[in-house]
């Protein structure tokens, strides 16, 4: 037999695969097909929302601070919020290390 | 006594739709279908069928149109050939992967190159594998019942279904049609009633995407409704004889009982087959036809048992399939034939390509070539019947 890499049994599956819990998609977890994390230096940002309003996975919300804070269950690591940061703020850091 | 009506087939085929109520019909002109969504558009103009016609700018988009509609609970109708089969292509598999119960009418042609209008299969076989049921049709009167039928088992399956009918020599003649009382069919087609739909108050997700971790389950579960959909198709075709008295069958025969060999074929050239199997007859020959009704999902048991105790099946494909080891039919009766104990010789013949008439005359020719396999095996796994070397 090889390894059950299946999510759900066949016989579960809706007709058509459809999906029928709407916005159950906030529960898909697309951090693991991440290899950088953006990591935060708090020093240089000067919480303009760029990497808010950029990221694709809207995973940027900000705290009581005024700081975006980016949530990682969902980060994919695509480093656009790094790549516009205005001040540099954003480092792309290899997740092994 | 049900009246008949001279009909041409494709008129008839328009009217059987419209009798079932459809409420959107997207499709683009292409012969030889087009007198079919022709004749709809007119029937939907002068006000005698309440639907939503939607003429398109591609076969792409009549399918896309239809997936919609249907995604939102809507009967639906298209009709294609040839070329507009292959633009459609793409959304064949979404139609049948998101379980969509679309009816469309074949009418089947040949693909080009070299350009042709004329009849093979070669247009629907390329669509084997795209998870539609098919059904084909030998005369204009099955092609009127089997759209009944595609609608009723499409719409209790979740599965969209193909009506196979030849071009021009189905679609073009005229042909005695008889149709099902309205009374009777609003009750063999009840209003669509569908479970799961697109709708603003309940939201659901369709066509989602099939990650590595579900792809293979959600094509189990499609496969399996695939084949489960076998016994509604025999349970739609049981209710309508009871309404109708007429009988159809998965795999029908003739003559089969005593045969010593038979044709295999699909699609109106059937007609002509059971004609030479009648001159045969008359002279002692003991020869049979077995007409696959149902192609998909293909029904292997009935199959098996039709052929009997033959001892060369001669199997007269329509369609080449480049590079194979034979016709698309011949192929799958090889293969179906593996399943069992049983063992004729197989002579696979690719005939009709394009129009090319095959007569009964032809056919009794090609019956007595299969009588030759008696002694002789065949020699190749396929040959193409008729060419001129
Ligand atoms: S884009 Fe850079 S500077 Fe602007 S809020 Fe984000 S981290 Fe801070
Ligand atoms: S790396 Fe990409 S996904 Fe992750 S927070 Fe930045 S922009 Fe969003």
């Amino acid at each position: 037999m090889p390894k059950d890499q299946g999510l759900i049994s066949w016989k579960e599956l809706a007709p058509g695969m459809y999906i029928l819990e709407p916005g159950n998609s906030k529960k898909f977890k697309t951090g693991d097909w991440r290899a950088f994390r953006p990591v935060l230096d708090k020093d240089k940002c000067i919480k303009c929302g760029m990497c808010y309003i950029l990221c694709p996975d809207i995973c940027y919300q900000q705290d009581q601070d005024g700081f975006f804070i980016c949530n990682l269950f969902y980060c994919k690591g695509c480093g656009i919020c790094a790549a516009n940061c205005p001040k540099k703020a954003i480092t792309m850091v290899l997740e092994e290390e | 006594m049900t009246k008949k009506f001279a009909k041409e087939v494709s008129i008839a085929v328009a009217e059987a739709v419209a009798q079932c109520k459809v409420d959107v019909i997207s499709a683009y002109p292409i012969t030889p279908q087009t007198h079919i969504v022709e004749h709809l558009a007119e029937l939907v103009n002068n006000g005698e069928l309440d639907a939503e016609y939607i003429p398109v700018e591609s076969e792409h988009a009549a399918m896309s149109a239809c997936i919609g509609a249907a995604a939102t609970g809507a009967r639906t109708f298209t009709s294609t050939s040839a070329q507009g089969l292959l633009l459609m292509y793409e959304t064949l598999f979404i139609a049948s992967g998101m379980r969509l119960p679309i009816v469309m009418a074949l009418v089947n042609r040949s693909v080009s190159a070299p350009i042709s209008i004329w009849n093979d299969h070669s247009d629907v076989m390329s669509m084997r594998d795209a998870g539609w049921i098919h059904f084909f049709a030998e005369n204009g009167q099955q092609a009127v019942d089997l759209i009944y039928h595609a609608y009723k088992v499409a719409e209790k399956t979740l599965l969209p279904v193909a009506v196979n009918i030849d071009g021009f020599i189905l679609s073009h003649v005229v042909e005695p049609v008889t149709f099902l009382d309205q009374n009777l069919l609003d009750k063999y087609l009840p209003p669509l009633k569908i479970k799961y739909k697109l709708d603003p108050k309940n939201p659901i997700t369709i066509g989602a995407i099939g990650v590595p971790e579900i792809y293979t389950e959600a094509k189990k579960a499609q496969d399996e409704a695939l084949k489960a959909s076998y016994k509604i198709i025999l349970q739609a075709w049981k209710d309508f004889e009871k309404l109708t008295g007429r009988k159809y069958l998965p795999v029908e025969t003739y003559q089969m009982e005593d045969a010593e060999v038979a044709i295999v074929i699909m699609g109106s050239l059937a007609e002509n087959a059971m004609n030479a199997v009648d001159i045969l007859r008359a002279k002692g020959k003991k020869v049979g036809v077995v007409r696959i009704r149902l192609w998909r999902p293909f029904p292997t048991k009935d199959f098996l048992k039709a052929i009997g105790k033959v001892k060369t099946l001669c199997v007269v494909d329509r369609a080449v399939s480049h590079g194979a080891t034979g016709g698309p039919v011949g192929i799958e009766v090889r293969s179906a034939l593996y399943q069992s104990n049983k063992r004729p010789r197989v002579l696979n013949l690719i005939a009709g390509l394009s129009g090319r008439d095959v007569t009964k005359e032809d056919f009794v020719e090609i019956f007595e070539k299969t009588f030759e396999t008696l002694t002789k095996k065949p020699t190749t796994p396929y040959e193409i019947y008729g060419v001129k070397e």
